[in-house]
């Protein structure tokens, strides 16, 4: 206990340096050449994966299974105090390898991406703020501390998503995802206090712990995890709560990389694998969960189909992807929504970046309608793009290609219905991503050609972390090899000991070799043909071209709901914006008429009286004066009398 | 000895400063940094039954009055709190002395105050305690009327009314109480704590000390005097009032109605935690399209107290823990949030929020000091306020968990008004009433440093504040269990 061991300060400097590079930057960025801002604020990211890595290799060589480091007593409540303390097992390794990694590469793209901003020092003191914080959420050894990180990523997506503070619209964007996740923390924080009320404890450890003595499906089980789900449904943007992330694009493309795609919106899947054996002791939450990652991932694959700027086809594309996650969690497959969230950081971050370099070589311009034949004018961006989309798209051997086979593997097994939606979603998926890339790099250049004539791809500092992305998206699914491969699923094995209670209660369907064989082939051909079909012949580009323009009057009501998001940004306007604004100004009046007229009604019927009393005072205060010195009197009068 | 000490030197602070036309801040703030030295001294030598802190001597000895003052963990803070923020009320001052030629009038009452509020959270005398509840409405009811904006005439006179109203009626409940002990009646604390009441008196006690405390606070329905004084009363008058003032309602609640009629705050619970819950909605609701930032943050304030008033009467340690705690993190932020409007309005002519804009252009540091402030008002962890709520509405969870989703809205609420005022003022492009505001140069931008440090020292380590607390909150549900 009072021994702080090699563990204790690996972790604590993990978590400081961030924190460190924040407060220097911040303090100081200023003062600094952008070139030493720029090294601060990516080494101490880069320094944290360092040690992330020491961690991870002291669990490997079998130093510790799971470790606590205690720094003080935080936050007294009640008997119990929550401590500042950080728990290392192997769902935080892999977090803080996924967190520390993907964001130093995302750290070190930003110096060429954001070098003629004047805001460059800020730029990176939000982003170490953001790591220190993510790194609180993944590490926290109790649910208020996570709850700190939760709340700070919000924090620093709205410094960020606002990071442009001129653009009204860019800060408007902020503010909605605040608020909007704020809605989802209220559920958060009443699930802790159920949580509190049912164990008395906000221990990880303690509270799975003592979870285990609850029955299947107890009413407190499903109502802790309700809530805490309501929580994931803001961060991780999960109907209906989804439509800030699309928003959120407003932020520098560096930003949409890490925060709103590889990370922050991963924190909903990661809490519930933390929370695994809650979960597992509560199918019906499971049920509600599944329900809702399938209309998500759907509603948002469709929405994708017809937007036309690159971030946001993205964007849905990220809310779809955390829709599968969240399908594979509410199978109870906890290992395998995990599997898919590392290598969902991995492609999506390079599309993003590599979206980002378009973007950046084409001078802020982002509608897709304005690019097209980039393939050979920025040919590195566009190898970078075409792996991203491949990965997404889930074309063998690629890292997506791995976990979403899995994930729809689970789903066969549990509930063929759903299993076919996932897979109309994964054909929609290939089509918007294969659309996106056929619209940007292939056919003609549609855009202004003052632009194109000097075009080039991005500095290097640019390239590298593309590179190493792009790697990762490539043999990033091998360490989840499917199971009738039997060559032992790497992945599964490593977070076992997290998932070990959890897959003990949960009913286990698995797959027969064939079936899941025969699947597998299905959903290749299909995609295959997909890519076959945009990308070697010249059959879907009469498609993709159409799509860009979904306004006029023949335009299929289908067609004008999806690409109009369903309506969904209008519904809550009308359902929830205006009437509160209406609310508000209504209760104003009610509060100065009714309310206050009451009071002030009372006030004059006792001045009718007092006037009577006070015929004889010079002013009214001193009227006031001579009531006072009568209670008095009168309090004399009860001493004597009593 | 020190409790007295710290009541009578404010008192001498505030003829030195009344007789001193020149230079009547110089001597407040001197006499209030020495006031905040002791107290900070109390704090460091604090322990239980500290026999430095207590006196205790016969006051009127026909009525068994004493003058009786001491300090238990919960009074300590709020005279710390007290204390600790009457220096940076005066520092608010120096863009109104210079214009004015009453400000020794003005520091000489805000002294006054001071004394009146500490005897109020350490007496420990029934009567003594109403006596200084009631001197400690002087001095901030004249400062309203005499430094006051527009119409403060008819506004002061309502506060005024409102809360004398209110504190008649503690006044009949005390002497109530009072007849009840043991012949020689004594209005000591630890025998009004002893009387043993019928339900239907609990009932009444409670009441007619309810509603003293309710218009304090103040709790919904009785809170229409406060968004008017606040809006009207100069910016130190603001300050007393929300940073400090209105704590001692809450406070009263906590020393004086939970111990002595538990029962009846029992029996009254669900319809007076409501009525706070309603003001917590109703004020965050109102200040989502208010344009006057003065009035908005009235109502936020008003808000926020709702939630501390919810919290304390669910009787739970958790509630006690965050009241306590609360208080000082709402008046450390309300007196930074009423700080920065006032500069703001001094810099641009204007409150109205449509009228401000864009000043991060020109004063980033300002922008980051005013948004670790919201952060703060919207209680962020790891900020001083996050402790506060997070206890506060775990409290009334224990209550009642439906009570506590609706009373979490504020969260919702707080961080869309308090967003919308921070993107209204600081974001954006520059309009004319910013064009050259910057507070780069400006001295007064000092003062926001040591509150911003508090707001997120205070979240960081809560501990050490909460620990000096923590024996006598378990004392007091000890007195309310029986």
């Amino acid at each position: 206990m009072n021994s702080f061991s090699t563990i204790d300060s690996l972790t604590t400097a993990l978590v400081a340096l961030p924190l460190l590079g924040f407060l220097i930057n911040g303090l100081m960025g200023q003062r600094l050449s952008k070139s030493m801002v720029g090294a601060i604020g990516s080494g101490v990211v880069l320094g944290a994966f360092l040690l992330s890595c020491g961690l991870m290799s002291m669990y490997l060589s079998g130093a510790f299974e799971s470790h606590t480091t205690n720094l003080f007593a935080w936050l007294p409540i009640g008997d119990y105090t929550a401590k500042f303390a950080f728990l290392v097992d192997p769902l935080s390794l892999l977090m803080l390898m996924v967190v520390t990694g993907v964001g130093s590469l995302i750290h070190i793209y930003s110096i060429g991406y954001i070098h003629e901003d004047e805001g460059f020092y800020k730029f990176f003191a939000y982003l170490n703020l953001f790591i220190f914080s993510m790194l609180l959420l993944v590490l926290g050894a109790n649910f208020p501390m996570l709850f700190a990180g939760w709340e700070g990523v919000g924090l620093c997506s709205y410094l960020l998503i606002g990071f442009w503070y001129k653009n009204a619209d860019y800060t408007a964007a902020a503010q909605k995802a605040f608020v909007m996740n704020r809605i989802g923390d209220l559920g958060f924080l009443l699930g802790i206090f159920l949580v509190f009320s049912t164990f008395g404890t906000l221990d990880f450890t303690d509270v799975m712990n003592a979870a285990l003595q609850l029955g299947t499906d107890s009413p407190v089980a499903v109502g802790i995890t309700l809530l805490l789900f309501v929580g994931a449904m803001g961060k991780s943007a999960q109907l209906p709560l989804f439509t800030w992330l699309p928003d959120a694009m407003a932020g520098p493309t560096p930003v949409s990389a890490l925060i709103h795609a590889a990370t922050m919106v991963t924190a909903g899947l990661y809490m519930i694998a933390r929370c695994n054996v809650l979960y597992a002791l509560a199918p019906t939450t499971l049920h509600f969960i599944t329900l809702i990652a399938i209309a998500t991932a759907l509603l948002a694959a469709t929405i994708a189909v017809f937007q036309n700027d690159i971030k946001k086809v993205l964007a849905y594309s990220t809310v779809s992807q955390l829709g599968y996650m969240f399908a594979a969690m509410g199978m109870g497959a906890f290992a395998t929504g995990m599997f898919h969230v590392m290598t969902h950081a991995f492609f999506k971050a390079l599309l993003f970046l590599g979206a980002g370099a378009v973007i950046h070589a084409l001078h802020g311009e982002q509608n897709i309608g304005q690019m097209g034949g980039l393939k050979n004018r920025i040919p590195f961006t566009y190898k970078i793009f075409l792996v991203g989309t491949l990965a997404v798209a889930g074309l063998p051997p690629l890292s997506g290609f791995f976990s979403k086979d899995e994930i729809l593997a689970t789903v066969f097994a549990h509930n063929p219905i759903l299993w076919v939606l996932l897979l109309l979603g994964s054909l929609l998926t290939a089509f918007y991503m294969l659309r996106l890339l056929w619209l940007v790099f292939y056919g003609e250049y549609r855009g202004n050609h003052h632009v194109v004539e000097h075009l080039h791809d991005n500095p290097n500092t640019m390239n590298y972390p593309l590179v190493v992305l792009a790697v990762l998206s490539v043999v990033g699914g091998f360490v989840g090899m499917p199971a009738f491969l039997h060559l032992g699923n790497a992945f599964h094995e490593f977070l076992e000991p997290v998932f070990a209670s959890s897959n003990a209660l949960l009913p286990h369907q698995h797959l027969h070799a064939t079936t899941e064989m025969a699947l597998m082939a299905l959903t290749v051909a299909l995609v295959g043909t997909l890519i076959y079909l945009a990308l070697f012949t010249d059959r879907l580009s009469g498609i993709f071209l159409r799509s860009l323009h979904t306004e006029g009057k023949n335009t299929a009501w289908w067609k004008k709901l999806w690409s109009k998001k369903y309506y969904v940004d209008e519904i809550y306007d009308t359902l929830f914006v205006s009437p509160s604004r209406m609310v508000s100004r209504a209760l104003h009046q009610v509060d100065t008429q009714l309310v206050d007229g009451t009071v002030n009604g009372l006030g004059h019927l006792t001045a009718l009286f007092s006037q009577m009393s006070v015929a004889t005072q010079i002013g009214k205060i001193g009227g006031y004066m001579l009531l006072m010195s009568l209670g008095v009197l009168g309090l004399l009068l009860v001493f004597v009398l009593g | 000895m020190l409790t007295v000490l710290l009541i009578v030197l404010p008192i001498l602070g505030a003829i030195v400063a009344a007789l001193s036309p020149n230079n009547a801040r110089q001597v407040a703030l001197l006499s209030t940094l020495a006031q905040l030295c002791i107290t900070i001294y109390c704090v460091l030598t604090f322990s239980q039954n500290s026999s430095l802190m207590a006196f205790d001597a016969t006051w009127i000895a026909p009525l068994g009055i004493h003058f009786k003052v001491a300090m238990d963990g919960i009074s300590l803070l709020l005279v710390l709190l007290t204390n600790a923020l009457l220096p940076f009320i005066v520092l608010s001052g120096s863009a109104l002395d210079p214009i004015d030629n009453r400000a020794n009038t003005r520091y000489s009452l805000i002294l006054a105050m001071q004394a009146a509020l500490v005897g109020v959270f350490t007496a420990m005398d029934g009567f003594l305690f109403y006596v200084f509840w009631e001197l400690a409405l002087l001095p901030i009811w004249l400062i309203c009327l005499l430094w006051g904006g527009e119409n403060r005439v008819r506004i002061t006179l309502k506060f005024f009314i409102y809360t004398l109203a209110g504190s008649l009626f503690m006044l009949l409940g005390l002497t109530y109480l009072y007849l009840q002990t043991p012949i020689p009646h004594s209005f000591d604390i630890a025998a009004l704590y002893n009387v043993a009441l019928s339900s239907n008196a609990q009932s009444g006690i409670f009441w007619a000390m309810f509603i003293a405390f309710a218009i304090k606070i103040p709790i919904f329905p009785f809170h229409t005097w406060q968004p008017d004084t606040y809006t009207t009363a100069p910016t130190q008058g603001t300050m007393l009032l929300s940073g400090i003032m209105l704590k001692m309602g809450v406070y009263g609640l906590i020393r004086w109605l939970l111990p002595i009629a538990p029962q009846g705050v029992q029996t009254w619970a669900n319809l007076v935690i409501v009525l706070s819950i309603i003001g917590i909605i109703y004020g965050a609701i109102i200040a989502l399209q208010q344009r006057d930032l003065k009035r908005l943050a009235a109502y936020s304030s008003f808000s926020h107290v709702g939630l501390i008033a919810a919290g304390v009467l669910a009787m739970t340690t958790q509630g006690l823990q965050g009241g306590v705690f609360h208080m000082l993190a709402h008046g450390i932020n309300v007196v930074a949030l009423f700080y920065v409007i006032d500069l703001l309005e001094r810099k641009t002519q204007t409150r109205n929020i449509d009228e401000i804009s864009g000043i991060a252009n020109n004063d980033r540091e300002f922008a980051i000091l005013f948004f670790i402030i919201v952060a703060g008002s919207v209680a962020l962890p790891l900020t001083n306020a996050f402790v506060g709520e997070f206890l506060l509405l775990n409290s009334i969870f224990i209550f009642n968990p439906i009570l506590a989703a609706i009373a979490g809205l504020t969260i919702i609420f707080g961080a869309v008004y308090m967003l919308r005022v921070y993107r209204s003022t600081m974001f954006g492009e520059l309009n004319a009433n910013t064009q050259h505001v910057a507070f780069v140069h400006s001295p007064e931008k000092w003062v926001l440093y040591p509150l911003v440090i508090l707001i997120l020292v205070m979240g960081i380590y809560p501990k050490y504040l909460m620990d000096l607390a923590q024996p006598a909150i378990l004392q007091l549900m000890g007195a309310i269990g029986q």
